[in-house]
């Protein structure tokens, strides 16, 4: 009775998550699981990148980064490369890890850039870390990649082509992430990611240390991209570079955002439906427009591919989200908070009389007031 | 009657009421060459309410928040009953026992009030990632211990029954009053408090001054108050220090200080004593 009372807040989710789990049995095509599963991947990437931008506030633009560590982890270590096999399940484990590792060597760099600078920053990381891979081409395969990735067995079961077993697989990890999320959202940890993001000055004389704070946040964030890079590459089989350039960062940002920043399950509902969107309804809309063309005679729509212009309409979209919707389409009540504030009674309140975070680093501007 | 946080607050370190908790020597802040504090010798004695007063720019916020790790000073010394805290970080002055709270408001706005005094226990708190993931059951207790004494604060400084809602949303007063239960919350040995009867009419004020009394007697802090009106903190303060133009100019009883020549001319010009 007490678990049933517990989750109660999340009946919705749950009911879309037997939904979920139903799906590869009522859809039999077999390019449409493998689509939802790909979606998967980016829901977890999505949910890695919400605990940087969503709840600590740090605006990170090279998350793909992260993912691609991840990704080589385990392409490195199960493949014929370097003529190494181990076990997929540990190096699970060990691709998140590895990748955590990395959220705080990358991170310790920017911890006192804010706002744009930070945004810079890890827009660089993220072009560097794929170029790193695809220079050293006598550790990493370079240009080729790797190629013939293991692909996982679970109790004598191949995984082998099937995104079947790839799809219930990220549910499952999907599934404890969010557990893991939610509970480490309204822990300690999760109140000070919040505080972070409020105000860094009061935050520090409350006794949190921000640079841990924010380590931690960028560890955590690069954790679960690294599930998601190791499943990603043991379902292809192959990766390379390329596979990690900057519109992956930009997309799963773009998820974020369009989800709900913040809110656990917008950033999940908004990664699912951008990958949709891309991979199912602009093929589709593409085929469509080129039917309706040859049908009518007319040349320009039989020569449209929107999957080519994606971008483009994710760039519409996006403006037109932040004109009619800024906070997401499911928001986080904060982040709505924040977004609304110009109409609020919050401008009763003067504005920070001195800003201390950025003199103890400078120490150049006088401070006003006494 | 709301019941008193005192559960698990610091017990008193040793030091002897009348002993110095906080000791400042010689402290210097200088922005290039603006000097905004100068050779200030201070000291704050244990479980006393102390007053830093001053005209505009005397430089009072700018020896807090030297005080508070914000800025680092350039010269002098600073102990913490008998500890050196001198360039210390915010962060680690604040878990040696410093809590603040500041001369314009800064509550997290866009977290509940009850969220804002439980990131004051943040330093209390001892979840790592790992037990919170696993939500073990040391998590649970500890977070449902660290919610129960929150409440318990802000019924202490009368915010009852306004856990739920955005700090934003609450009241100018109330704002001051959550700043100070936040602070309270780091069970702090001494609070320095920022101008905290600004904006407040002349009433507001007198109750703020009984509260702070309070809190002495109720929690025995040590308070070091910094107010820009000299008559607010006259019936509060043991001991007044008035700053002008960065330099120490005169410190005693409040009505020693009501008395000082040095003082009146700083708040009211020469004329006035003429």
């Amino acid at each position: 009775m007490r678990v049933l009372g517990r989750l109660l807040p999340y009946r919705t989710a749950l009911g879309l998550l037997v939904l979920f789990l139903l799906y590869p049995l009522i859809d039999h095509n077999a390019g449409h699981i493998n689509s939802a599963a790909d979606a998967a991947v980016f829901v977890l990437l999505a949910l890695g990148l919400n605990i940087v931008v969503g709840f600590a506030g740090l605006l990170d633009l090279g998350y793909a980064a992260f993912f691609a560590i991840g990704s080589y982890t385990y392409a490195l270590a199960a493949s014929p490369f370097y003529h190494v096999h181990l076990p997929f399940w540990p190096m699970l484990l060990v691709a998140a890890l590895t990748a955590g590792v990395f959220g705080i060597l990358l991170g310790a760099p920017t911890l006192r850039l804010r706002g744009d600078y930070l945004a810079i920053v890890t827009l660089g990381f993220g072009e560097i870390v794929p170029t790193v891979f695809l220079n050293l081409p006598k550790y990493t395969g370079g240009t080729n990649g790797v190629v013939g990735i293991d692909q996982p067995v679970l109790f004598g079961y191949q995984f082998g082509f099937n995104p079947t077993p790839y799809y219930y697989t990220l549910i499952a990890i999907i599934m404890v992430s969010v557990v893991a999320i939610l509970r480490l959202r309204d822990s300690r940890l999760g109140r000070a990611w919040l505080a972070v993001r409020e105000d860094e000055v009061a935050a520090a004389s409350m006794g949190v240390n921000l640079v841990a704070t924010k380590l931690t946040a960028f560890s955590f964030g690069a954790f679960f991209s690294g599930f998601a890079g190791a499943l990603y590459v043991a379902k292809l089989g192959v990766v390379s570079p390329d596979q990690f350039n900057f519109t992956v960062s930009f997309t799963i940002l773009a998820m974020v955002v369009l989800g709900g920043m913040g809110n656990v399950f917008g950033v999940i509902a908004g990664a699912g439906i951008l990958y949709e969107f891309q991979t199912l309804f602009l093929v589709d809309l593409t085929q469509w427009s080129h039917g309706l063309g040859h049908a009518w005679g007319i040349p320009l729509l039989t020569k449209l591919d929107f999957v080519n212009l994606k971008f483009l309409l994710y760039g519409l979209g996006l403006v037109f989200l932040m004109l009619l919707r800024p906070e997401g389409i499911f928001p986080e009540r904060r982040i709505r908070a924040i977004m609304t504030e110009r109409e609020s009674v919050a401008t009763e309140i003067p504005p920070a009389d001195v800003s201390v975070a950025d003199a103890r680093v400078a120490d150049s501007h006088p401070p006003r007031g006494s | 009657m709301p019941r008193t946080p005192s559960s698990g607050h610091r017990p008193a370190d040793g030091t002897p009421p009348g002993g110095v908790l906080l000791d400042a020597r010689g402290v210097t802040k200088a922005f290039g060459g603006l000097v905004a504090v100068n050779h200030v010798d201070f000291t704050v004695p244990h479980e006393s309410i102390v007053s830093l007063i001053g005209p505009n720019g005397a430089g009072k916020t700018t020896f807090f928040n030297v005080i508070a790790g914000l800025y680092r000073p350039s010269a002098g010394v600073i102990t913490l009953a008998g500890r050196d805290i001198t360039g210390r970080k915010p962060h680690e002055i604040a878990r040696l026992g410093i809590a603040r709270t500041f001369q314009s408001i800064r509550v997290f706005s866009n977290m509940t009030s009850l969220e804002n005094v439980l990131i004051g226990m943040h330093s209390h708190l001892t979840a790592d990632p790992v037990r919170i993931i696993a939500g073990t059951r040391g998590v649970v207790v500890e977070e449902a211990a660290a919610h129960r004494d929150a409440r318990d604060l802000l019924a202490f400084v009368g915010l009852e029954g306004r856990e739920g809602e955005m700090a934003k949303n609450l009241a100018y007063g109330d704002q001051r009053r959550l700043e100070i239960a936040r602070a309270l919350a780091l069970r702090p040995r001494l609070l320095l408090l920022d101008e905290p009867a600004a904006g407040m009419n002349p009433e507001e004020a007198r109750r703020l001054m009984e509260f702070i009394r309070r809190l002495r007697k109720e929690l025995r802090l040590t308070v070091l108050l910094i107010e820009h009106q000299m008559r607010v903190v006259m019936g509060v303060a043991d001991h007044v220090t008035v700053l002008d133009h960065g330099e120490k100019i005169a410190e005693g009883t409040p009505d020693e200080i009501r008395r000082n020549p040095r003082v009146i001319e700083a708040y009211l010009g020469k004329a006035a004593l003429a």
